[in-house]
């Protein structure tokens, strides 16, 4: 349903991907892995639309979505939980909730949504009123996912969950990332943390200095030595 | 006396409140100091003239059609003179600002002449007393206006889902682009309030004084964004406290030091107010901006 051919883009004149390709299929929770600064959290914005790949493509459902806005990207489905939790710091929780859901009209389902949201993240639903800038680095965590799927994504982006996050929590958190999928929603997350990443996925991608390096099924890649060495510190 | 002042303090810092929302609201926005907005409000002021005098237009619709051709004419300015400079330095579109401003007070000048034009009053001018103080109907109308306004811009802002969004995209404009908000529409809307207000406050201060003029808008414009300042550049409660704040000191200070000194004071207040708090009375602490 995803799918990225030979991308290439960067920030001003400094080329960060060089020719970048990689799918996500239907109900697929596929990795993107690799150390710091190579190119992961590039690749989702140009995803998302963020960043205008300078070549190649990006399709969506088998629409060319390269040259979109973010906006036009969001209404296709595509949800993007950016990197270090950029909730609205000086809007609620329930605000920012709402505008997950900004591009739907459906009021009705809306609230439906929300009220599944709460559930999903108890801890939320007793800080509604709370301004998102004060909540712990979980909570914003959660808050992000959460406003992420009121939108009713049909894909969801996800950029390193676990960031600053300590194990129990990292841990709920993967939980509930899993359960979103297995609702049916195809999920490619960016990840430093590999160990969790392809316990969690079903494919993944290595990435080194803007290019894809590897890709294998989770398991395989697990048991790669050359992942095992670099990634997983074995 | 005092509580006079006070009241003719408060009549004129309400003007100043609703000119300092648009440089707040856009500065919000995009952080840029829209310097044509003093022009804006000197439009509204003639549109509403020209529609209550030559086209005889009840002045009502009038007030209200002004404030929509001042909000066409900002969203017409930022299109023009913000939109391709968005991603430029601050300085080019700081540049345009001025530009959009100098262009736009000649462009009246050349159209309407340098000579005052006279606002008839809306209605028979009545005066009520009251035991602290006296007011016109025209004041009234000027403070009831002024108040529902700021009213309703506070609901929109606070209630409505654009004014959430408005409130997101000032946050963080990846962020709020990434939940399907068009930051572009958000501006335009920003401007269109924005200057509406401008607009509204440019007919009353004309209904208020009977006078519009091309130029009109300098003083006024540097008071609203003073005013503005002095309240917390973004924060849209900071306006119209700081838009309040510096009518009442203005009044109090012709009053009490010398008529003379009227516009001194402003800049007074705004020395004043930064060097206790640089970010303005309600303003947050640079730092956290970011
Ligand atoms: N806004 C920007 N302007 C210029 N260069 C940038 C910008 N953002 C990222 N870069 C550069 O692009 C490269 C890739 O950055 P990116 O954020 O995609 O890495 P990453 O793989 O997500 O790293 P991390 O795991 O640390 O989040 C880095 O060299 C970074 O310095
Ligand atoms: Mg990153």
């Amino acid at each position: 349903m995803l799918r990225v051919e030979n991308v290439s883009t960067g920030y001003d004149n400094i080329r960060v991907l060089h020719q970048i390709s990689l799918t996500v299929g239907e109900g697929e929770i596929v990795t993107l892995i690799g150390s710091n600064g190579v190119g992961k959290t590039t690749t989702l914005k140009t995803i998302s639309g963020l960043l205008k790949p300078t070549e190649g493509k990006i399709y969506f459902n088998n629409r060319d979505i390269s040259q979109l806005p973010p906006h036009e990207i969001v209404e296709l489905g595509i949800s993007h939980v950016p990197e270090g939790r950029n909730v609205f710091p000086r809007l609620t929780v329930k605000e920012n909730l709402e505008m997950g859901a900004y591009t739907r009209k459906d009021k009705v389902e809306i609230k439906k949504d929300y009220a599944r949201i709460m559930e999903l993240f108890p801890q939320l639903a007793q800080r509604q009123k709370q301004v998102a800038g004060t909540l712990s680095g979980g909570e914003q965590q959660m808050l992000a996912i959460g406003r992420a799927l009121m939108s009713r994504p049909r894909l969801l982006l996800l950029d390193e969950p676990s960031m600053g996050l300590a194990p129990l929590v990292v841990t709920s958190i993967f939980e509930i990332i899993k359960d979103i999928n297995r609702q049916g929603t195809p999920i490619l997350l960016v990840e430093q943390n590999a160990q969790i990443a392809l316990r969690t996925a079903h494919r993944g991608y290595v990435m080194e200095t803007g290019r894809i390096v590897m890709s294998d099924s989770a398991r395989a890649l697990l048991q790669n030595d050359r992942v095992r060495k670099t990634y997983l510190g074995e | 006396m005092f509580v006079q002042q006070l009241m003719n303090g408060l009549i004129l810092g309400s003007t100043y409140a609703l000119i300092a929302l648009g440089y707040t609201m856009v500065y919000g926005i995009i952080e840029l100091i829209n310097f044509a907005h003093g022009e804006i409000y000197m439009f509204g002021a003639f549109v509403g003239l020209i529609l209550v005098t030559v086209l005889k237009v009840p002045f009502f619709l009038a007030f209200l059609l002004a404030m929509a051709a001042s909000a066409l004419l900002g969203i017409t300015i930022e299109y023009l003179a913000y939109r391709p400079l968005r991603r430029s330095s601050r300085l080019a579109a700081l540049i345009s600002a001025i530009g959009a401003s100098i262009f736009l007070s000649n462009l009246a000048l050349l159209i309407m002449g340098s000579t005052p034009y006279n606002f008839p009053t809306p209605f028979e001018a009545k005066v009520y007393e009251t035991p602290f103080f006296i007011i016109s109907r025209v004041e009234i109308l000027v403070l009831l206006s002024s108040l529902l306004l700021m009213i309703a811009l506070t609901l929109i802002v606070q209630k409505t889902k654009i004014g959430k969004a408005m409130r997101a995209v000032a946050q963080d404009k990846d962020t709020a682009s990434l939940m399907g908000i068009n930051i572009n529409k958000i501006v335009t809307i920003t401007f269109a309030i924005g200057s509406a207000l401008g607009g509204a406050a440019g007919v009353m201060v004309g209904i208020y004084f009977r006078t519009v003029t091309p130029t009109m808008g300098l003083m006024p414009g540097l008071k609203g964004f003073v005013a503005a300042v002095v309240g917390g550049i973004g924060n849209i409660p900071g306006a119209m406290l700081g838009g309040i704040l510096l009518g009442i000191a203005e009044v109090l200070g012709a009053a009490y030091i010398s008529s003379q000194y009227r516009d001194a004071v402003a800049f007074a207040l705004l020395i004043l107010v930064l060097l206790l708090k640089p970010s303005g009375l309600l303003g947050k602490p640079v730092q956290e901006k970011v």
